[in-house]
């Protein structure tokens, strides 16, 4: 029985990596077509991918779209998870059923009812902040999930033993609460980055014209026999770049073992 | 409490509120129809003034390259440098793209095909044009000007830029005999069955109707965008008796070029350009325009009304119909250009003879693309047409 | 000032849910309600303008006419397949990592499952449409394009998001009672079917909400390897960007929006909200 879990563990690695794996030979492939297997070998995607323009502009904005996304989240999260883990109140379970929505809801939803409103009924053109605000919508319930674990492990005792001491309430937060919740609101944090780093259907419909996130050049560019190659570098990075985060990330929120995409 | 409630229904109420007052009204031109439709009034521009430094252009792709497809192939960075307009290219698949796209306001200029002309004239997102401030429009065909796609009244909204046919093609070692008929395509026992590859818009519904206006003459089509209700049906049913055959339709030339090349699909219809590119990445294909005749195109090159740079634009109007940059258009592309000057600047000569570009006749005997209304295209009044509302909700059930 | 604060709990309250609620209802909820709005309306399909008409046209459409009936269940039956392949994937492997795994293993373990995550979507479905393509290296499957390549890719996509949390409701699951159980005489597949996955019941109906969600909204994977199936999402996107439709997108955005509506309440009771 044993035998066989691992069996099946290992089986269904290699089954993930695979693929991966293709693509980060790919990125290797000296043919445009990526015959398989790859004949020749070349580092010349990889040279070609440090100096194009449009994939680093995209990995800035990303980047950009990730952190503001992130931080709003962070705050809007955090006080979400405040209100619904310390106080009873009616209409309690529709607000957080709200607060999960943007994430359960289809992303093609999601993306069209903030277009038109930001198109039609505002009249705003769309650009980064557009995207921003989309995508802190659903960040927010990432963040808001790891507070709320974390908040049910600390209990209030420890912020009532100090306001007993004397402490404000500012001070208590920021020599108390604050520091139990740091690594929550770092995992969180890290999270909603991934989740927003990544994100193509709701960002296709908010983000302005001209602009790209590197999920959109990725998909711009994934059919032109010229650019093809320099996908599969990008992708290849990013699978590679990414284990630091998500190792941060798995550190941090060790001891909530948040499962899932939150 | 009670706040949480009223809360929630006043978030409602508010957002219907919104709602109502955000869309815009209804429209209140004259009902659409063959020149029987009265466009907004919009004035085009009286002269020309400083380049604005910007320019938004919405192309079918290989219209505007700028050299990110192949560092060999750009005529846009010549016009940045004698104008000082930065250029920003948006490519798009179909002409119901374009449409929506030019909806946005963020494009100052758009190549529209017959079947995107009238419809942005008529929702007024595009101008009519001064084609005294072009003058590189004096040498454009004359079968090209002032044609019922662009130009209403007598008023001309655009540019012409360059017409040409959609093709079979197929893959000269999988395909044998070579086909020189559509019903390679459409046949239900044709015998490239799984590997057929169309084009994914409602307007391929003309190109069954092409088919049935060859095979199934009784039918009585005139005109294939000019469509009543048993014509219409006939087509319909054509395409889905198709789809057992389709392996894949295509929206993105480069997909498609990509299907091709690795034998997903060895059959189908495409533009010149895919065949170039295809066959320029080792892939054995040949295209032609069948016996039963072809759809094509006559594309337009328009003004937004609502652009910021419309001296930019107007720029951007004479250099692509100037005959340097005509003639590489059309050479990359694959297609007639408008410009009767462009011929001599081609560097393969045959292609304007391949191409046609000098015969007003053969010209006329292209099914261009045109939005179908119902006011009947082929002149009947008897019967109503189908119009592309239609045409859009039967190219899903087809799609299935 | 903070005193203050602490002596008026309600006040406390509505400061740090105003923002969130305001934020994510008003905003949020008001897009969604304005959209939904418009399916009331149509569109001028000559112009592309959104006529003000109220009628409920756009929704007889949907209903009668037959293929949004088959898009949909064609939808909702591989978004169910595709859960349920997860799930009896994703199970053994997160049954390994979380009991069979040493502490440190279960780490990187799990840090190997969410790497992938960050992988783009959207090159690991290209990289699928290359094996299954004609010459590509999973040809011999010769499953072509079509919906059996979306739901080897869909499946392949989301399994991350149902292997985490079935691996964080076995890691809670303690040992003692898969013990008890044998102790009390129960051979393996006993105990997995009347203590475990009882108690892990609410982690896979967590994972299944992502899995069921993301298939049934998702229209570019299918774009990528579906050939020429259509799945709601593509309609809903071809209704918006190719027809310009706004109104009719919105009738049949509905129906994936009812469905996930639906689905949550009948997970409420499960409990695997909290196992997100």
């Amino acid at each position: 029985m044993r035998k066989l879990l691992w069996a099946a563990l290992g089986l269904g690695l290699a089954v993930i990596y695979f693929p991966l794996a293709v693509v980060l030979l790919d990125s290797f492939n000296a043919d445009t077509t990526f015959g398989w297997p790859p004949s020749e070998f070349t580092l010349e995607w990889w040279s070609r991918a440090a100096s194009n323009e449009g994939a680093l502009n995209a990995l800035w904005t990303s980047v950009q779209a990730g952190l503001a996304a992130t931080a709003i989240a962070l705050v809007l999260g955090t006080m979400a998870a405040f209100a619904l883990q310390r106080y009873r109140f009616f209409g309690r379970n529709p607000v957080s059923l709200l607060i999960i929505l943007p994430i359960a809801l289809p992303g093609i939803v999601t993306g069209i009812a903030l277009n038109n409103a930001f198109r039609t009924i505002l009249g705003i053109d769309l650009g980064l902040l557009t995207a921003v605000i989309a995508h802190a919508t659903f960040c927010i319930v990432v963040v808001f999930n790891n507070v709320v674990a974390r908040l049910r492990r600390m209990g209030g005792n420890l912020e009532e033993a100090s306001m007993d001491l004397g402490a404000t309430g500012f001070t208590t937060f920021r020599l108390v609460t604050f520091p139990m919740l740091r690594s929550a609101l770092l995992a969180g944090g890290l999270l909603a980055f991934a989740l927003s780093f990544d994100e193509i259907i709701v960002t296709t419909f908010t983000l302005g014209t001209g602009m790209e996130t590197l999920p959109i050049w990725i998909y711009n560019n994934l059919f032109r026999p010229n650019q093809a190659p320099i996908v599969n570098v990008v992708a290849a990075l990013l699978i590679v770049a990414s284990t630091v985060p998500v190792y941060l990330a798995q550190r941090l929120s060790g001891d909530t073992a948040s499962g899932g995409r939150l | 409490m009670k706040n949480r409630k009223t809360r929630l229904a006043g978030v409602l109420g508010a957002g219907l509120l919104l709602a109502a007052c955000g869309t815009s009204g209804s429209n209140s031109a004259a009902p659409p129809g063959a020149q029987g439709f009265t466009p907004p009034k919009l004035e085009a521009l009286k002269a020309l003034g400083q380049p604005e430094g910007e320019l938004n252009v919405l192309a079918w792709p290989g219209y505007a390259e700028n050299g990110s497809n192949d560092p060999k192939v750009n005529w846009v960075t010549p016009f940045e440098q004698q104008t000082g307009c930065k250029v920003n290219v948006k490519p798009f698949g179909t002409s119901d793209e374009a449409v929506t796209l030019m909806k946005t306001g963020q494009y100052d200029v758009v190549s529209a095909s017959g079947d995107a002309s009238l419809r942005l004239v008529a929702s007024g997102d595009a101008e009519p044009v001064n084609t005294a401030l072009v003058p590189n429009y004096a040498d454009v065909q004359p079968f090209l000007k002032d044609k019922s796609w662009n130009s209403v009244g007598g008023v001309s909204y655009g540019i012409p830029h360059g017409w040409g046919a959609n093709l079979l093609t197929w893959r000269t070692d999988k395909v044998t005999p070579a086909p020189t008929s559509w019903s390679v395509l459409f046949d239900a026992n044709s015998p490239y069955k799984g590997k057929v590859i169309a084009y994914d818009s409602p307007i391929y519904i003309a190109d069954a109707a092409l088919y049935l206006q060859a095979h199934q003459p009784d039918l009585g089509i005139k005109n294939p965008y000019a469509l009543d209700d048993k014509q219409f049906t006939a087509a319909v049913n054509l395409l889905k008796q198709q789809r057992p055959l389709v392996s894949e339709y295509w929206s993105d030339y480069l997909k498609e070029s990509q299907a091709l090349k690795n034998g997903d699909a060895v059959v189908g219809t495409a533009w010149q350009v895919t065949v170039n590119l295809t066959k320029g990445e080792g892939a054995p294909l040949e295209a032609a325009v069948p016996g039963e005749g072809a759809t094509g195109w006559s594309d337009t090159w328009m003004v937004a009304a609502k652009s910021a740079h419309k001296t930019c634009a107007y720029k951007w109007l004479d250099y692509i119909i100037s005959p340097k940059a005509n003639a590489q258009v059309a050479e990359y592309f694959g297609e007639a250009p408008a410009n009767t000057k462009a011929c001599a600047e081609m560097t393969d000569k045959t292609l304007c003879d391949t191409y046609h570009a000098n015969d007003a006749a053969y010209a006329a005997k292209i099914a261009y693309w045109t939005t179908p209304i119902p006011q009947c295209l082929d002149g009947r009044t008897d019967v109503k047409c189908k119009d592309y509302g239609e045409w859009t909700k039967a190219w899903t059930e087809i799609k299935g | 000032m903070t005193a203050f604060f602490y002596r008026k709990p309600k006040l406390r309250l509505g400061f740090l849910l105003s923002p969130p609620l305001l934020w994510l209802g008003l905003a949020y909820l008001g897009a969604l309600a304005a959209l939904f709005v418009t399916a009331f309306w149509h569109t001028d399909s000559f112009t592309g303008q959104v006529v003000v008409e109220w009628s409920m046209d756009n929704f007889k459409t949907l209903f009668t006419d037959a293929v949004y009936r088959t898009i949909t269940f064609r939808t909702v039956g591989i978004a169910a397949l595709v859960t349920v392949i997860d799930a009896v994937i994703a199970f053994p492997m997160a049954y390994a990592m979380a009991k069979l795994a040493s502490s440190r293993a279960q780490r990187i373990l799990v840090i190997a499952i969410m790497t992938p995550l960050w992988a783009s979507y959207l090159v690991k479905a290209y990289a699928w449409r290359s094996m299954l393509s004609g010459n590509g290296a999973l040809s011999w499957l010769s499953p072509g394009y079509g919906v059996t390549a979306t739901i080897i890719t869909l499946s392949y996509l989301w399994l991350p998001y149902m292997i985490l949390p079935i691996y964080a409701g076995l890691d809670r699951l303690p040992d003692s009672l898969v013990d008890a159980s044998g102790d009390l005489g129960a051979r393996s597949f006993r105990t997995f079917r009347s203590v475990i996955l009882p108690l892990t019941f609410p982690a896979i109906v967590a994972g299944s909400i992502f899995t069921f969600s993301l298939s049934l909204g998702d229209y570019i994977a299918v774009k990528i390897v579906g050939g020429t199936s259509q799945m709601l999402g593509n309609v809903v996107y071809d209704n918006i960007g190719a027809a310009n439709n706004l109104p009719f997108a919105a009738t049949v955005a509905t129906v994936p929006v009812v469905i996930m509506l639906a689905y949550l309440a009948a997970v409420r009771r499960t409990g695997a909200l909290d196992n997100l």
